[in-house]
């Protein structure tokens, strides 16, 4: 039943990502409510999906490979709804679409690999559930500081080399963009840097030194990353490369990171 | 019923002869009042631009319909002489298809320009308070701006700007969004870059700095323009702070090179700037343009992307034309009391060369001219 949820939620930002590409392609883009509408749907499933899991599980569902990326998938569509608007980002959602719908279906074909009952032992214990969500919830900004820095690159292409094509109308001004950027790693640092304090005071660091080191270096990967923005001063096309190239180092490592940590331990 | 259309253009007559039969905005009413109660006729709306003067009529007979149009015009004009070739004179399907293109702004001097929509809705608000419209004329116009707006949100015909001051205007907002925080400075004080700061503070830029070589120069535009004047020797000074330049000095070298300008932007952190060289001889180095955040348009590269805007909107023109003459079809047949099959055929059935050669029924003559 949840699996089913889950699967009408990735067809909801499929929708969503095919229509602002076939509006794109047909050169007639509008700002329409049918995109951001079809996220909120979205939303609306995988969040259905998380709190059945949740329930079944009796705690936060972040046990496997499977939950996290819907997790982070989730947290994604979360801050867009939350930032997109704020920042008049309405095409954002047609750059966050793809990225969500990539995630969610990576893992449900995966299932058999990925969907696997945790082998560790399941307990309630708070300072983990928040330690685990609120290091997810970061990594959600720092995937859609990624897209604004995507975005950034994509206009600011444009714009140097005087060659505008359709997006370029529809795309933000680059400054919202930067600022954008800017903010949602900032936000991103924030909340892992809490997230990070809740994992030490879970008190198991001997048994999770693999995650508490992943984490850490995600940590300092950030940390030099706004050290160079606000105190060296990068440009906004240089910011815009390393909060793209810096989620996809996050990324990549994840899966590899879950396998390790769930094997047993020595 | 027959809907009758007599007017001129820019297209059809000089602005000579078009300012003869231009009538004042307070008048539109009354005189479309005057023009409903003309024998033959029952409903009217005048229009009256800088490019066009259009009456709109409704008439039991297109024929005696039409010769009180002409009357009505002939009695209007001081002159008398009533210029007969300039006017078009278009029946029922060609007055429907006329208007439909006139608020979408196929028949405008620039493609796609949308201001002429606002300039119908007060035609036709003045008509209607005056009392000069009924069921036929209201249902007309207001399907016309449904048209309008139809075009404008199904297609690109209004899409990019085509002058290189709308175009500098644009990609500012691209750039910065809200322009209204914005600082421009203005070197070298000629028209060009004065039309472009114009149009930069129409949309709302508040902070605006001259300067120039003679500083009196400076001093007579900046105080036109609300801004500052600053002696040419310090622009520098101010330059930090500036968000968007202006260039169009007659010096032979360029006066901002990226040498001068890299270390400047290592300062602004995240903030961009945008470079408008309308200078010829060119007054920015080409090479600030790899500088991130630097923005550089010369104004060739301005005016091919006008260029291209235009060519982009003239690509669109079939896809405007095909969904005008579905509603042509449509409001014929209502027109015409419901053989719609009958209407969408005679709306299919344009003459060759599209729009701009309509067979005029009243003298029997093709009018090349259209507006």
């Amino acid at each position: 039943m949840d699996r089913l949820l889950l699967i009408i939620s990735t067809f909801c930002f499929l929708f969503g990502f095919a229509y602002t590409m076939h509006a794109l392609g047909a050169r007639v883009y509008r700002h329409s409510p049918l995109n951001f509408f079809a996220i909120l749907t979205g939303f609306a499933f995988q969040s259905a999906f998380l709190y059945l899991r949740g329930q079944r599980l009796g705690r936060c569902p972040l046990s496997n490979l499977f939950e996290v990326l819907i997790f982070l998938s989730w947290s994604m569509v979360l801050l867009y709804l939350l930032t997109g608007p704020t920042y008049r980002l309405s095409l954002m959602g047609a750059f966050t679409s793809p990225l969500v719908f990539f995630l969610q279906i990576a893992a449900l074909l995966l299932v058999p690999w990925l969907d696997l009952p945790s082998r560790a032992k399941l307990t309630h214990n708070t300072w983990l559930e928040l330690h685990a969500a609120l290091s997810i919830i970061a990594y959600g900004a720092f995937a859609l500081a990624c897209v604004a820095g995507v975005m950034y690159l994509a206009q600011e292409r444009q714009l140097k080399s005087h060659n505008l094509h359709s997006i370029f109308y529809h795309l933000p001004p680059i400054r919202d963009l930067g600022v954008a950027n800017r903010r949602l790693l900032l936000a991103g640092f924030a909340l892992l840097s809490v997230g990070l304090g809740a994992g030490f005071a879970i008190g198991e660091i001997q048994s999770q030194w693999i995650k508490i080191l992943w984490s850490s270096g995600v940590w300092l990967l950030y940390a030099g990353l706004l050290v160079a923005i606000f105190l060296h001063k990068v440009s906004g096309r240089r910011v815009a490369w390393l909060s793209a190239c810096a989620f996809l180092v996050v990324l990549s490592t994840l899966w590899g990171l879950h396998f390790i940590a769930d094997s047993p331990q020595p | 019923m027959e809907i009758l259309c007599l007017g001129l253009s820019h297209q059809t007559a000089p602005v000579e002869l078009r300012e003869r039969f231009a009538i004042p905005d307070g008048e539109l009413g009354a005189r479309a009042l005057a023009l409903s109660k003309c024998p033959g006729l029952s409903e009217a709306v005048i229009v009256s631009t800088c490019n066009r003067v259009e009456l709109y009529v409704v008439a039991e007979d297109a024929s005696h319909g039409m010769s009180a149009l002409q009357q009505f015009v002939s009695a209007e004009s001081a002159q008398g002489d009533l210029g007969a070739s300039a006017f078009y004179r278009l029946p029922t399907l060609q007055s429907l298809r006329h208007l439909f293109r006139v608020v979408s702004g196929l028949e405008s001097m620039v493609l796609g320009e949308t201001e002429i929509l606002g300039q119908v809705k007060k035609a036709y608000q003045a008509a209607q308070l005056g009392g000069a419209t009924g069921r036929h004329l209201n249902k007309f116009f207001q399907r016309a701006f449904n048209v309008a707006k139809e075009v404008r949100t199904q297609t690109n015909i209004t899409r990019g700007s085509v002058s290189v001051g709308s175009v500098a205007v644009d990609l500012a907002e691209r750039i910065f969004g809200k322009l209204a925080h914005c600082r421009v400075m203005i070197l070298g004080a000629g028209e060009m870059s004065e039309l472009t700061a114009g149009a930069l503070k129409a949309r709302g830029v508040e902070t605006i700095f001259v300067a120039n070589r003679s500083y009196d120069r400076a001093a007579a535009l900046a105080t036109a323009m609300g801004g500052k004047a600053v002696h040419f020797d310090q622009w520098q000074n101010e330059f930090h702070e500036v968000d968007i330049l202006i260039g169009s000095t007659a010096a032979p070298h360029p006066v901002l090179t990226a040498e001068k300008l890299s270390p400047v932007m290592r300062t602004r952190r995240d903030r961009p700037l945008f470079c408008i060289d309308l200078a010829v001889p060119r007054d920015i180095d080409p090479a600030v343009n790899a500088i991130d955040g630097v923005y550089l348009y010369d104004i060739d590269s301005l005016q091919a992307i006008a260029d291209q805007s235009m060519k982009n909107r003239r690509q669109e023109l079939g896809v405007c034309e095909t969904l005008i003459e579905r509603h042509v079809g449509e409001f014929h047949g209502w027109l015409s009391g419901g053989d719609r099959g009958a209407a969408i055929r005679a709306g299919q059935s344009r003459p060759a060369g599209g729009a701009n050669a309509l067979a005029n029924p009243l003298d029997g003559s093709a009018k090349g001219a259209r507006p």
